[in-house]
């Protein structure tokens, strides 16, 4: 439930803050003169929707994995609970959704210089890396299993099949956006301003999903026990 | 831009939104079926959830009808009884009074009343029907699957649920759990577009402040459910699997039938958590759209702008905030720790005061108003009169020493039917009654609408009113027979009688307004664009009903807010939102 709790204050802020530069809490009808309505400046524009539609998104995806993770700790206190061994493969498939992450990063940065052909290399090298780590999940996956780990035989590893599991599903709905973004740079043959859009938008959903899956494990490493005994503490 | 005769304040600003390349449909198909118009799309909702309401409506009486008649009904056994009352709550919640409020009056209101074109995402808003429908789909399918629905209560608490001894085990429950993830995939994406149209695509001079409540109701229960529907999400998936993979999230050891499963160390309190996490907010997420949606209502047929403006959007905003840190209260009998019980209840009892703020706000905007009574009018005053009711009793469960004696009784029946059933439904019944001239040009018969009215507000207060007092007598809800029960007298027998005839009554009834709705397609009198001369934007529409697109050649300007009544001075007794400022005129 703290974990919840830091979720929603997260949330929140940003709702409030939002809230207050749209000008929510100003009296315009008893201020005089200036137009107060309008603070924004003429130039900066409005995002695109897309960008708005991902933020909400992401916010979204987040309360999920932030319920899942609530959910890990409370079922944790159970005395059955015995995490599975975490297969050494795991820390292989962070350090490449670590290059995904950056390769999209570069890739924004040559969409916003139109670099046409460094925008198509580093999409590429995004999505192979992503390939790469959706793999080396499945790839963990058969580790534990054959070391007969199975979901039914304790909810540790049940959890541990639930969390990278709907992880790597967003993961591979990303994979779909980028596909189709490198679809779009192939027919346009030049950098647009959409094009850039799109990019920025896959970048910032790895970010997202890069550090959901930091969090996550950490969180099944063990890394994080000790905020599960704070919580604990602070509930009871 | 500025001209100097307009007043400063209602300057409008320079062009916020540029306009949209809009899809075009190409043949019958995509204009009707596969359509992505919004308002095409609310139409499809809606009919899709009244339908399924109707269902519900039908099941209601066979719980209804056990209730009053115990066993004199053959096809009635244990099982239907517990099945019915799974689907027509289910049903009811979900299906029928979230779908119709955020997918129908969503989709229709949101992209008129902010002046846009269509969703920001009309490709992925037709997804979003589609994805429910198929929802709808799997759900009734679980009506022809051996072992019929599930009977786990909507609730679907396990270790229970899953178990061989609740009706449905075989496939009922996998049906309702995917159906349910099913939904929430497909809301997610109307929610997206829902929420995203609101601050993206309003019209010039559409300030946040200027939004009709019903917009602001609708916005806040579109963020609520985006962010309350993921708990349902978590539980589903992961009952889901405890069912299938035999995993042990919710299900702890125990033994069924002299079988000892293989489950171990489940913890069914937190399916609980995970489930009331999104089923409180649920609750708002179908009262606010109401709130938003009367508010109109009540300042366009008082002829008055709406009292407190301001203080109604904040109260709707602290409802929404408040409403995700109360689901504990669901849970008082849950052997909860006392202390979490006391946080709860503080958290509940809070809700009040935001509530209470919009219920006096509606009060003063009639007082000393020109009220005309008309249907929409009086299915606004109607949702007053059953949600402050439904509103007290709330007050009295939200104390956990009052609430544990009364948890499992008729008390706790009649509390939500009239807060979350009741109330919401009228509402939707006004809207229905106040929009459909926007939405076909043509009016629905006022003497049908009165009559359809006094039935159904008399006729559920005649049904849900007198389980109060059986639940104080501690009739318990639930039982699908009584047996011989020392402390519920024979009366209760007889009033149990009463109540039934009169819900089969008024389910009846609604025919009379289904009636009206279909008749009036071709024989209501033409309404014109602007019968009840309100003066939001989409009242204001080149077209009735508004063409592909809403707005004609130019998006419209807004000056002013949406409840510009009788403003001294205008020419008429209402001054539309896009109408160029008076002189000297000084509207928020």
């Amino acid at each position: 439930m703290s974990v919840m709790g830091l979720f929603f204050i997260s949330i929140f802020s940003f709702a409030i803050l939002w809230l207050a530069r749209q000008g929510v809490f100003a009296a315009h009808w008893l201020e005089e003169g200036e137009v107060a309505n309008h603070r924004r400046p003429a130039a900066t524009e409005p995002p695109p929707a897309a960008k708005v539609g991902l933020a909400i998104f992401l916010a979204v995806a987040g309360c999920l994995f932030s319920l899942l993770a609530a959910a890990f700790y409370m079922r944790g206190d159970a005395p059955d609970w015995q995490m599975p061994p975490i297969p050494g493969i795991l820390w292989f498939n962070t350090a490449i959704l670590v290059a995904s992450s950056v390769a999209l990063q570069l890739a924004l940065v040559a969409a916003r210089r139109a670099e046409f052909e460094r925008v198509k290399t580093a999409l590429l090298i995004g999505a192979a890396t992503a390939g790469l780590f959706i793999i080396g999940q499945i790839w963990a996956w058969r580790e534990l299993l054959e070391l007969r780990f199975f979901a039914s035989s304790n909810a540790a590893n049940a959890f541990f099949y639930l969390l990278t599991g709907a992880h790597a599903l967003h993961l591979v709905g990303g994979l779909v956006a980028l596909a189709r973004t490198t679809d779009k740079v192939r027919g346009e043959g030049r950098v647009t301003r959409a094009l850039t859009t799109s990019v920025e938008l896959c970048a910032i959903y790895w970010h997202f999903l890069l550090f959901v899956w930091l969090l996550m494990f950490a969180m099944l490493i063990g890394w994080t026990d000790g905020f599960g005994l704070i919580c604990r503490r602070l509930l009871s | 831009m500025t001209d100097a005769s307009v007043p400063q304040n209602l300057a409008p600003p320079p062009a916020e939104v540029e306009d949209v390349e809009l899809y075009h449909a190409h043949s019958w198909i995509t204009k009707y079926v596969f359509c992505q118009d919004a308002k095409v799309i609310a139409i499809q909702y809606a009919g899709t959830a009244i339908t399924v309401g109707i269902l519900a409506l039908v099941l209601s009486w066979v719980i209804r009808l056990q209730l009053a008649f115990p066993g004199a009904i053959p096809f009635i056994d244990a099982n239907v009884y517990y099945q019915s009352v799974t689907m027509h709550g289910m049903i009811m919640v979900v299906y029928m009074l979230t779908a119709i409020f955020l997918g129908g009056f969503g989709n229709y209101l949101i992209p008129l009343m902010v002046g846009a074109r269509d969703m920001v995402f009309p490709y992925v808003n037709m997804l979003s029907y589609w994805v429910y429908l198929i929802a709808t789909l799997v759900l009734v399918s679980s009506y022809f699957v051996p072992g019929g629905p599930t009977g786990a209560g909507w609730t679907l608490y396990p270790p229970q649920s899953i178990l061989t001894g609740t009706p449905g085990y075989d496939y009922g429950i996998i049906l309702m759990l995917v159906s349910l993830i099913l939904f929430i995939v497909g809301f997610t994406m109307g929610g997206l577009n829902y929420v995203v149209t609101v601050l993206q695509a309003r019209t010039r001079g559409m300030t946040l402040m200027r939004l009709p409540l019903t917009v602001w109701g609708i916005f806040a229960a579109a963020v609520m459910a985006l962010l309350a529907f993921p708990g349902l999400f978590v539980a589903c998936v992961m009952l889901l699997l405890d069912r299938i993979l035999g995993t042990s999230f919710f299900m702890p050891s125990l033994v069924e039938l002299g079988e000892r499963k293989d489950y171990v160390g489940g913890s069914p309190i937190l399916f609980q958590h995970l489930f009331w996490f999104f089923g409180h907010p649920e609750v708002y997420i179908v009262a606010l759209p109401a709130f938003g949606i009367v508010s109109d209502l009540i300042s366009v047929h008082a002829r008055k702008n709406i009292f407190g403006y301001r203080m109604m959007v904040w109260a709707i905003i602290a409802i929404g905030v408040l409403s995700m840190v109360v689901w504990g209260h669901h849970m008082y009998v849950s052997g909860m720790d006392p202390w979490f019980g006391f946080f709860f209840a503080v958290t509940t009892l809070a809700i009040a005061v935001p509530t209470a703020l919009k219920v006096y706000n509606w009060v003063l905007t009639l007082w000393h108003a020109d009220i005309h009574f008309t249907t929409p009018m009086l299915f606004a005053l109607g949702f007053l009169v059953t949600f402050v009711n439904g509103g007290i009793t709330g007050l009295y469960l939200g104390n956990v020493i009052v609430d544990v004696p009364l948890s499992a009784t008729l008390f706790v029946v009649a509390h939500f039917h009239m807060v979350m059933g009741i109330a919401p439904v009228l509402v939707i019944f006004g809207a229905i009654y106040h929009w459909y001239p926007k939405i076909t040009g043509r009016m629905m018969d006022e003497r049908l609408g009165k009559i359809h009215f006094w039935i159904t507000f008399l006729g559920a207060y005649a049904i849900f009113f007198p389980m109060h007092y059986l639940g104080v007598l501690g009739m318990p809800r639930r039982f699908y027979e009584m047996g011989d029960t020392a402390f519920v007298p024979a009366s209760a027998a007889t009033l149990n009688i009463v109540i039934t005839i009169i819900a089969l009554a008024v389910g009846f009834a609604q025919s009379i307004f289904f009636y009206n709705l279909f008749r009036s397609l071709k024989y209501g009198a033409p309404a014109g664009g602007n019968p009840w001369r309100a003066a939001s934007l989409e009242w204001q529409t080149p077209e009735t009903p508004p063409g592909h697109g809403n707005w004609g050649k130019h998006l419209p300007v807004v000056y002013r807010w949406p409840y510009a009544y009788s403003v001294p001075g205008a020419p008429e007794d209402f001054l539309p939102q896009d109408a160029p400022p008076l002189r000297g005129e000084h509207s928020p």
